[in-house]
């Protein structure tokens, strides 16, 4: 596959690109959906293609093509050239490129079981059998499980020399359980909201050990129908290792990014609060707060040998003792900033412009744990998976609901609450992470569906994070 | 067009008789040109195709979809899929495929925008950055032709293209953003320049800001907000699937609107965009979902059309088994009332531009959270007095619209870029007399 990549390269130097770089991308997906032990889908979709970029002037040009042929690639490098050419009607200063390692080797996801040899039957029984358990809880309407499998094979080439071959394996998946009151639902689910993914085989669905947990699951959803509404209120809240690797996400890791901090992603997903001026002397939390954006943690979903512009995955850091130090880039991105590229810049399938991208944006772990958070809690609420969120587009003003919640009083866990909610602005949120779980409680949670750029592309981020609590947050806000 | 009939033949003949089969074959091109801070930094493009197969083997159900359309590489593809099916229990609900029939002979489809090269919409961008040329501009440009080809082992055929143009963005001062959007079928038809220009406008009212506390305000929505709404309505209540599984606002019948709302599902309308099928085959209906304020229809695909004991309306997607029938090509009635009349009749209340990142609380009762982005301006006495900062909300989208409190429709109706995408809802301006703000976007 090489050859297409070679191809496509030098067509759009030949068109006139001062660097250019390809992709040939073979994806295969495998999907299965099961509702109330019913097989709603199961889906195969496999793609193949080459995407080129070519860079003219201040822009890049972009060109991908299902056609794998040496004719049709190297065509598809020539119209890379003519886009990025046409650019020059609204042009700005020329981009460079920071200078990164120029390497030809291999790199494939250590995995076990190859989930694509797994049995089909085997996959949709065990979700039946995850159904039949959470439908068997009285007051269960909808009971859904769901798997997903991604096998990605990359051939990098670029005009500096880089030629890297890649082999990705990722697995996920997860279930849950619905109540239907008269006037509302409740949902619980298991690992976490939209199944939990990693890098790796089908041992990653072994180990989450689905069918023991549907029955409890189940349950829960079931209580929350006639469990109190949660009270508004400021107080102590505890996060669940889910919830608390998407408020990463979320008001940590897109703020972070630095085609957001230059404005390249002003109209659509937006900038940052952050401002390149203040890095490594901005407070971005307390203390208790360390953050890396670590590309090279196994299993965890945000991992791999290369980005896609080749550089090597490293470990960045992004916050240290509450301050900023850090930022996610790419080779453009990080050379108008004068940072060192990160190696962050992915793209979704061939046929996508790679741009910054989350790798595994995630909290250092704290020297606590959730009993002794707990413990230590006057009056708080402990809040666990991700029910809803919603964010400003500078990162700052987020409201997040949760699937459950329990009061905590005077260092006990206290009665079940419904629909709990938290809202807050970053800086004065994290400055008030006051405590945080050990090693043992750490998940490197994932998350399969980040949306960003235009055209839109899915990324595959992943998020270490355990419990955590926080100081004076405001609670329980509805409409 | 037919190249793609030919490939959805040859893959039905790989199924073979054995199965009951749906072959889709889309194949186009698109291309998109992005700017920022006031250039072109992003410019993509792309071509391809893509089958997508659908088949049942004594109601075993499997489906597939592959971009590549080598002889051997279908043939295992098709092989993979039925092997696949015949692994799976049997299904109850399989509904069985479309029978022959006539499908509407209408085309959304601009040729000059499926052939348009990366300088015409370099010349979009650059009209809408000239339009405010002192301000900061990002955004872009798109344009888009597809042509599908269905074919079923039933012996139905439906073939159509559609083209798509859209420029969308904002223009920036160091304080404040405001927004432009326009969505057609022709890229000759979206009027960069007054886009920019509105863009620029919305900007610069950002000058002086207000400090506005949360609570209750009587509203006047733009497009994009109005687009919003309507798509999740759609999207989390006219769903059949939804309220076939108790989690639907939508009781068919019932006056769950202000009697000024008529909401419309129709790809017969000459500005709609997309094929006038669904991925069943299904010609789509005309649809009134709303009619006079009362909740009067449900999108249906085939499989909820059995279970309920009706006949699909042809909104089946390529996700709709899982997430259920969607309408998307929602029309909201316009009124006659220019949005200079809307707020000049507001005492005290909010300008909102677009919204951002609205999410569902609960889908039954359809509370969404979001923010307003890119244009919030304060009304007092019938006058824009100044911008406010971004604010989150915290609403039911079916209260919002809900009996008595629609004060006025615009007579301003467009394509809004809603939080799904753009060229969904083609709604107008509307006056609300209640929006509930939960909070500044700044603390």
């Amino acid at each position: 596959m090489f050859e297409y990549a070679a191809a496509a390269v030098e067509g759009a130097l030949a068109a006139g690109a001062v660097y250019a770089d390809a992709r040939v991308v073979l994806t295969r997906t495998e999907s299965i959906d099961v509702l109330n032990q019913a097989v709603e889908s199961v889906d195969h979709i496999e793609s193949a293609g080459v995407g080129v970029r070519a860079l003219i002037g201040s822009s890049w040009g972009f060109y991908a093509t299902g056609d794998l042929t040496e004719r049709a690639a190297r065509d598809a490098g020539a119209m890379a050239s003519a886009i990025a050419r046409a650019s020059a009607l609204v042009p700005g200063a020329p981009l460079e490129l920071a200078d990164v390692p120029i390497t030809q080797t291999t790199w494939e996801t250590p995995y076990l079981e190859d989930p694509f040899s797994v049995p089909l039957a085997e996959k949709v029984d065990l979700l039946i059998g995850v159904t039949a358990t959470m439908q068997a809880v009285p007051g269960i309407a909808l009971a859904r499980g769901d798997l997903g499998f991604f096998d990605i094979n990359k051939w990098f080439v670029s005009s500096q020399g880089h030629r890297i071959h890649q082999h990705l394996v990722e697995s996920g998946g997860g279930f849950d359980a619905t109540a239907v009151g008269e006037s509302e639902t409740q949902r619980r689910s298991y690992p976490q909201s939209f199944g939990q993914y990693e890098t790796g085989g089908y041992e990653v669905i072994r180990r989450w050990d689905f069918p023991s947990n549907a029955q409890r699951i189940a349950e829960e959803a079931a209580a929350l129908l006639s469990a109190p509404e949660m009270e508004e209120g400021e107080k102590s809240l505890i996060l669940e290792g889910s919830q608390l690797a998407l408020q990463i996400h979320e008001s940590v890791g897109h703020a972070i990014e630095l085609d957001r901090i230059l404005g390249w992603e002003a109209a659509f997903a937006g900038t940052s609060h952050l401002e390149l001026a203040k890095l490594n002397t901005h407070r971005y939390g307390s203390e208790v707060m360390n953050i890396t954006a670590d590309a090279t943690l196994p299993g965890s979903l945000g991992s791999f040998g290369f980005d896609d512009e080749g550089t090597p995955a490293q470990s960045v850091d992004i916050v240290r003792d509450g301050r900023w130090v850090g930022v996610l880039s790419g080779r453009d991105s990080a050379a108008l900033a004068g940072v060192a590229p990160g190696g962050m810049v992915r793209g979704d399938g061939f046929n996508r412009l790679p741009m910054v991208r989350m790798t595994n944006v995630g909290l250092l772990p704290g020297d606590s744990s959730l009993d002794e958070i707990i413990a230590e809690t006057g009056d708080g609420v402990y809040m666990a998976t991700n029910r809803s969120w919603s964010i400003d587009d500078r990162r700052l003003n987020f409201q997040f609901g949760c699937e459950i919640g329990w009061e905590v009083k005077n260092g006990k866990l206290g009665r079940m609450v419904r629909n709990p909610t938290y809202t807050g602005i970053t800086p004065q949120f994290w400055g008030g992470l006051d405590m945080l779980a050990g090693a043992d409680e750490m998940v490197y949670w994932g998350t399969p569906n980040c949306g960003k750029g235009q055209p839109m592309q899915i990324g595959h981020t992943g998020h270490p994070a355990g419990p955590g609590r926080f100081a004076n947050v405001r609670v329980g806000v509805r409409g | 067009m037919k190249a793609e009939q030919n490939i959805a033949e040859e893959v039905l003949e790989l199924v073979g008789p054995d199965a009951d089969a749906e072959v889709t074959v889309n194949a186009g091109t698109s291309s998109l040109t992005r700017f920022a801070n006031s250039f072109i930094h992003q410019n993509v493009g792309e071509e391809g195709s893509t089958v997508s197969l659908r088949l049942s083997v004594d109601a075993r159900v499997a489906s597939g979809t592959t971009t590549n359309l080598e002889a051997a590489s279908l043939e295992r593809f098709v092989a993979d899929t039925t092997a696949a099916a015949r692994v799976q229990p049997v299904d109850p609900d399989w509904p069985g495929l479309v029978v022959p029939t006539e499908t509407p002979r209408l085309e959304h489809f601009d040729p000059a925008t499926a052939d348009a090269p990366p300088q015409a919409r370099a010349e979009k961008v650059k009209a809408f950055v000239d339009a405010a040329p002192e301000l900061s501009a990002a955004g872009y440009c798109e344009t888009a032709a597809v042509t599908v080809a269905f074919a079923n082992s039933a012996g139905h055929r439906a073939t159509g293209r559609y083209s798509r143009a859209i420029l969308d963005g904002i223009q920036q001062t160091p304080a404040a953003s405001g927004s432009g959007h326009a969505t057609g079928v022709s890229l000759d038809d979206l009027d960069a320049a007054a886009t920019g220009a509105l863009a620029g406008t919305r900007a610069r009212g950002g000058a002086v800001t207000f400090n506005t506390k949360p609570g209750e305000y009587e509203v006047v929505l733009a497009p994009e907000c109005v687009a919003t709404i309507a798509v999740f309505l759609a999207v989390y209540g006219f769903n059949a699937k939804a309220a076939l599984e108790g989690q639907s606002f939508a009781r068919v019948g019932d006056a769950q609107f202000d009697p000024r709302i008529d909401l419309v599902d129709d790809v017969t309308d000459r500005r709609a965009l997309g094929v006038v099928f669904d991925s069943e085959g299904t010609p789509k209906q005309r649809l009134a979902l709303i009619d006079a304020g009362v909740t009067s229809a449900l999108a249906h695909d085939r499989r909820t059309a059995r279970k309920a004991g009706t006949v699909s309306t042809g909104h089946a997607t390529p996700g709709s088994d899982v997430w259920g029938p969607m309408a998307h090509t929602l029309f909201l009635r316009e009124g006659h009332t220019a949005v200079d009349e809307m707020v000049a009749a507001v005492e005290r209340g909010i300008f909102v531009a677009t919204f951002n990142y609205c999410r569902v609380l609960d889908p039954k009762s359809l509370v969404v959270t979001g923010l307003t982005r890119n244009g919030t301006f304060m009304i007092e006495n019938g006058k824009i007095t100044g911008a406010v900062s971004n604010l989150r909300f915290t609403q039911s989208f079916v209260a919002a619209l809900g009996p008595g409190n629609v004060l006025s429709i615009g007579d301003d109706a467009r394509f809004g870029d809603s939080e799904f995408g753009p060229g969904m809802a083609h709604v107008p301006s509307v006056r609300l007399g209640s929006w509930n703000f939960t909070g500044g976007a700044d603390g």
